[in-house]
């Protein structure tokens, strides 16, 4: 007989259909309380095909095991730049299930929906407040939809200014949805280089009265904040573009500077990483977008309002691009938010951005010397090293495999492009200081084993359930579903 | 500060190894222009005690099916969520973790996104699905672009039937792409109106849109809609808004879609007020590279076991930039497990019969509606569990005297179709007992004479 266990509690698990054995359920529904109604043989389908069966116990373990393959932030550190991944408080999701939030049914009567829709009211208000927008709309599911939500919305404005422009200058440092989006929009991407930073001047070398607008990452990617965001601003709109801000780095500000402020039109909120909402594996995360009043008219509908003491939709926004998906929003997210925020209050919240900096501040501290470290300018919520003085043939993917085997979840890797070999680290404020030493020291051992020992870097993991994957045969010979 | 472990000391020490003198030292980047230079304006921080208070306060004033009988659904169901779903999705290890980037410790991802893809090409009948779109809405809207990147054509047909949030959703993603978007019309049955549609249809047509079961709930031919489409060389997109269907009906792949883009709330997701939903989307195998979003694929390790990777990135935004296939990056992976799961329980049987209960209920349901006086069904075309009502006397009297009784009667339709006053559509679910039905038969027959 096989065993099933490999490495004490590491279980082997096939997959669901394999468990399947015809007759078992996993389900129960009360008695058919009606007559049953035919349905002509020309719709009807006889079975799904390939469907498992399954009894309940054999779903719980099957899924509890899988779970056990993964690592999260309740797991431990999950440095992953630029995607901000704090602890996820557990209130949050008490609150998200509670039956009169997670049972509302998106088109109950809006006097009967009076909670869900002052709780998106407040939040709307205190994402205008915090970075300094005139309106915001909660619709977008996720930052980049918030960037097409944001992009529609610079081009519906100049268009109705008469005003048809067809290139949108984005730097190299940008997240590889940021031109995508543009290109969604029916945009040319004009890059610019940049230095660390991105200069007024490299903008205004490329701008001109074709070009809708700029899109900006602040503080971007590398973990430095775009100190000559005013001039790019000015230079933006003296030529009539507009200013757009990939929000997704805000935990960096909060309290300290607000986008809005600083001339830009339009910025996406990643609620999921700036207001701790926790990613799920790939999501769900929610990207509300804010603007400058002069945008506001073109907003996706509906907006929430509040007439008086009533909180209501507003769809009659002559104006607007219309909507971008199917009701109002990642409710259960906007949820998950407004509890961070009501818990962290205003002075919580720009300790948490103080606390986000010093953390990485202290990495980037411990850290250099050992690793290269491409831009020197002081560092905001992640910093972001080269594998450059590796010993042993040693790159950034084998840093990042060996580091599983101290117990860590891997940086991002190669990314920004900007940075050969790019390590990007993000602590996040809730890491203390004795987790951030531990992982600094286990980054200092490794830097370490790629002199004395560059095998095993090639060789890791060494330790997890499997090895490294043949991601070439993955892609040469796509098998994308399960075939029995 | 609970969530913040530093303490005054913590915070000396570190800013002596940073080798800066304060906090504030830190922001020095920051130029003092764009500083904000006071709080921000927002309520003192709660206790977990008073948050919790406050929710509950705010969840009191939602009408739910817990405080009412609900018939509630144009794209959004009331079905039951097995407890198995919450408390496996609960786990921390599923949902505080990030998208996949890392396979050797994100297998528990990756195995149960795999498990998803099969699940969802055995319901549509397709060869290939992603995981995942952010909803029914903007899934069929990306099924539209890929239509248009695949055919290389600039028109998009689009079945008034379809749900009307799902339009309005194609008409933004497509704004600003010089496509020519025009509405089919629906006939008396309350379905795509074939006539209209040959007439529409040329050598131009990139794509036909249409619901299954539509916004109405009618079940369209789409055997006879892919016909005619494929005559001219165009793509079907079939918009799924309410999959349980799918345990009963022909799959959208036997009668001939090419892309099935649909709404998974129904699988095991809360209504939760419109979102987080998650969009499924399906294809054949010979467009798998110009499909949309994140794949899952099976390889193997350094040692020969079975694993699973994201795969075909090459199609996607981190590399291919502003080539990419779509700008997705988060998704709505942890509702894709939810609906792995429910499927999972469900399995070969329970989906059906499932299915099985929502349409017997609905006919039930349809059928006393029809026999009062003052109410009749407008559409003539089989129906899976929900239905459009026609009532003389108007349907917002109607469903407010119904309020008045405790119950969600339906969604008038006035507001997406003018002209239309008297017709609401009426939604019956496994949740609905005979009884719940009975009451909302007799509150309907009980007033308006
Ligand atoms: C800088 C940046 N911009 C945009 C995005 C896109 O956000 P989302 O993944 O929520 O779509 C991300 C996250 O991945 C990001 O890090």
């Amino acid at each position: 007989m096989k065993s099933l266990g490999t490495t004490g509690l590491i279980l082997n698990e096939k997959l669901i259909f394999e468990h399947s054995d015809p007759g078992r359920k996993g389900y129960s529904l009360p008695a058919l309380d009606v007559p049953e109604a035919p349905l002509s043989a020309e719709l009807a389908r006889n079975e799904v095909p390939g469907f498992p069966e399954l009894s309940e116990v054999d779903v719980v373990r099957h899924f509890t095991r899988l779970s056990t393959w993964n690592y999260g932030v309740d797991s431990g550190l999950y440095p992953l730049g630029s995607c901000t991944m704090k602890y996820n408080p557990k209130v949050n999701e008490v609150a998200a299930r509670l039956q009169g939030l997670a049972g509302a049914h998106p088109y109950a009567p809006e006097h009967l929906a009076q909670g869900a829709l002052a709780l998106m009211y407040h939040l709307q208000q205190a994402l205008a407040e915090i970075s300094g927008f005139s309106a915001v709309t909660l619709q977008p599911a996720a930052g980049a939809h918030g960037e097409l939500t944001g992009m529609l919305v610079i081009r519906a404005c100049l268009e109705a200014r008469g005003d048809s422009r067809k290139k949108v200058i984005i730097p190299d440092t940008a997240h590889g949805t940021n031109p995508a989006t543009a290109a969604l929009c029916g945009y040319e991407v004009v890059p610019v280089a940049s230095d660390g930073i991105l200069s007024a001047a490299a903008v205004a070398a490329v701008m001109d009265g074709e070009v809708a607008a700029l899109m900006i990452t602040n503080p971007n990617t590398l973990g430095l904040f775009e100190s000559e965001i005013t001039e790019i601003c000015n230079v933006v709109h003296a030529k009539g573009g507009l200013v757009y801000c990939d929000g997704a780095n805000l935990n960096a500000l909060l309290g300290i500077a607000r986008p809005g402020d600083m001339g830009i039109d339009v910025m996406h909120f990643n609620l999921h990483k700036t207001f701790a909402t926790p990613h799920g594996g790939g999501g769900p995360g929610a990207g509300p977008v804010g603007v400058t009043e002069e945008l506001a008219p073109f907003l996706p509908v509906p907006l929430v309002v509040k007439d008086g003491e009533v909180f209501r939709l507003d769809y009659d926004r002559p104006h607007s691009v219309g909507r971008v998906k199917a009701f109002y929003g990642n409710f259960g997210i906007l949820v998950r938010a407004w509890a961070y925020i009501r818990s962290m209050g205003p002075q919580g919240l720009r300790h948490a951005t103080e606390m986000a900096v010093l953390n990485a501040n202290y990495i980037r501290a411990r850290l250099e010397g050992t690793y290269h470290l491409p831009h020197r300018r002081r560092s905001m919520h992640e910093v972001v090293f080269s594998d450059r003085d590796l010993g042993g043939d040693c790159h950034t993917l084998d840093v990042a495999k060996r580091l599983i085997d101290y117990g860590y979840h891997p940086p991002t890797i190669y990314f920004p492009l900007v940075v050969k070999g790019a390590i990007m680290i993000e602590p996040t404020e809730t890491e203390c200081v004795e987790v951030l030493d531990e992982f600094c020291d286990a980054m200092l051992a490794i830097a370490k084993e790629t002199q004395e020992n560059p095998d095993l870097l090639h060789q890791a993991p060494l330790k997890t359930r499997t090895r490294r994957f043949d991601e070439t045969a993955a892609a040469r010979n796509p098998r994308l579903k399960w075939e029995g | 500060m609970r969530y913040i472990p530093h303490t005054e000391e913590d915070i000396r020490q570190m800013l002596e190894t940073v080798g800066v003198g304060s906090v504030e030292a830190l922001f020095e980047g920051v130029p003092a222009a764009v500083r904000l230079n006071r709080p921000l304006a927002l309520p003192a921080p709660a206790a977990e005690s008073e948050l919790l208070r406050e929710l509950g306060r705010l969840a009191a004033r939602n009408a739910t099916a817990a405080s009412h009988l609900s018939f509630l659904g144009g794209g959004a169901y009331n079905h039951f969520i097995p407890a198995v779903v919450d408390q496996l999705i609960s786990r921390s290890e599923f949902y505080t973790a990030y998208t996949p980037y890392q396979p050797e410790i994100s297998q528990g991802t990756l195995q149960a996104i795999f498990e998803y893809q099969t699940l969802i090409c055995q319901l549509t009948g397709m060869d290939a699905a992603n995981a995942s779109m952010y909803d029914g809405a903007s899934s069929c809207a990306e099924g539209v672009l890929m239509a248009v990147r695949a055919t290389r054509r600039r028109k998009v047909l689009l079945s008034r039937a379809l749900h009307p949030e799902y339009r309005a959703t194609v008409a933004t993603y497509c704004r600003y792409l010089e496509l020519e978007m025009i509405e089919i019309p629906f006939d008396a049955a309350g379905r795509t109106e074939p006539g209209e549609l040959e007439r529409l249809l040329d050598k131009e047509t990139a794509a036909v849109v249409a619901g299954y079961p539509n916004f109405f709930g009618v079940i369209e031919d789409l055997a006879a809609i892919s016909a005619a489409a494929h005559d001219c060389g165009a793509y079907l997109v079939a918009a799924v808004q309410e999959p349980i269907a799918l345990g009963l009906l022909k799959s959208p792949g036997e009668l001939g879609a090419d892309i099935v883009a649909g709404e998974g709330q129904s699988f095991g997701i809360p209504l939760s007020y419109g979102g987080p939903y998650l969009g499924f989307f399906a294809a054949r195998k010979k467009d798998l590279r110009s499909m949309p979003g994140r794949l899952v694929g099976e390889t193997v390790d350094s040692e020969g076991r079975r694993g699973f990777v994201l795969t075909l990135a090459t199609r996607e935004q981190h590399i291919r930039r502003e080539k990419a296939t779509s700008n997705i990056c988060s998704n709505e992976g942890l509702c894709a497990l939810m609906a792995t799961i429910y499927l999972s329980l469900l399995g070969k049987q329970g989906i059906r019969e499932v299915a099985k209960q929502n349409l017997a209920k609905a006919e039930y349901a349809k059928q006393k509606i029809a026999a009062l006086p003052g109410f009749s069904l407008p559409f003539a075309g089989p129906t899976f569990n929900e239905f459009v009502v026609e009532a003389q006397e108007g349907a917002d009297v109607v469903l407010g005297r119904l309020e008045a009784a405790g119950i969600l009667g339906g969604i008038a339709l006035d507001r997406w179709y003018g002209g239309m006053p008297g017709r609401f559509l009426v939604c019956v679910t496994e949740q609905n007992s005979r009884e719940e039905i009975d009451t909302l038969v007799a509150a309907l027959a009980g007033g308006g004479r």
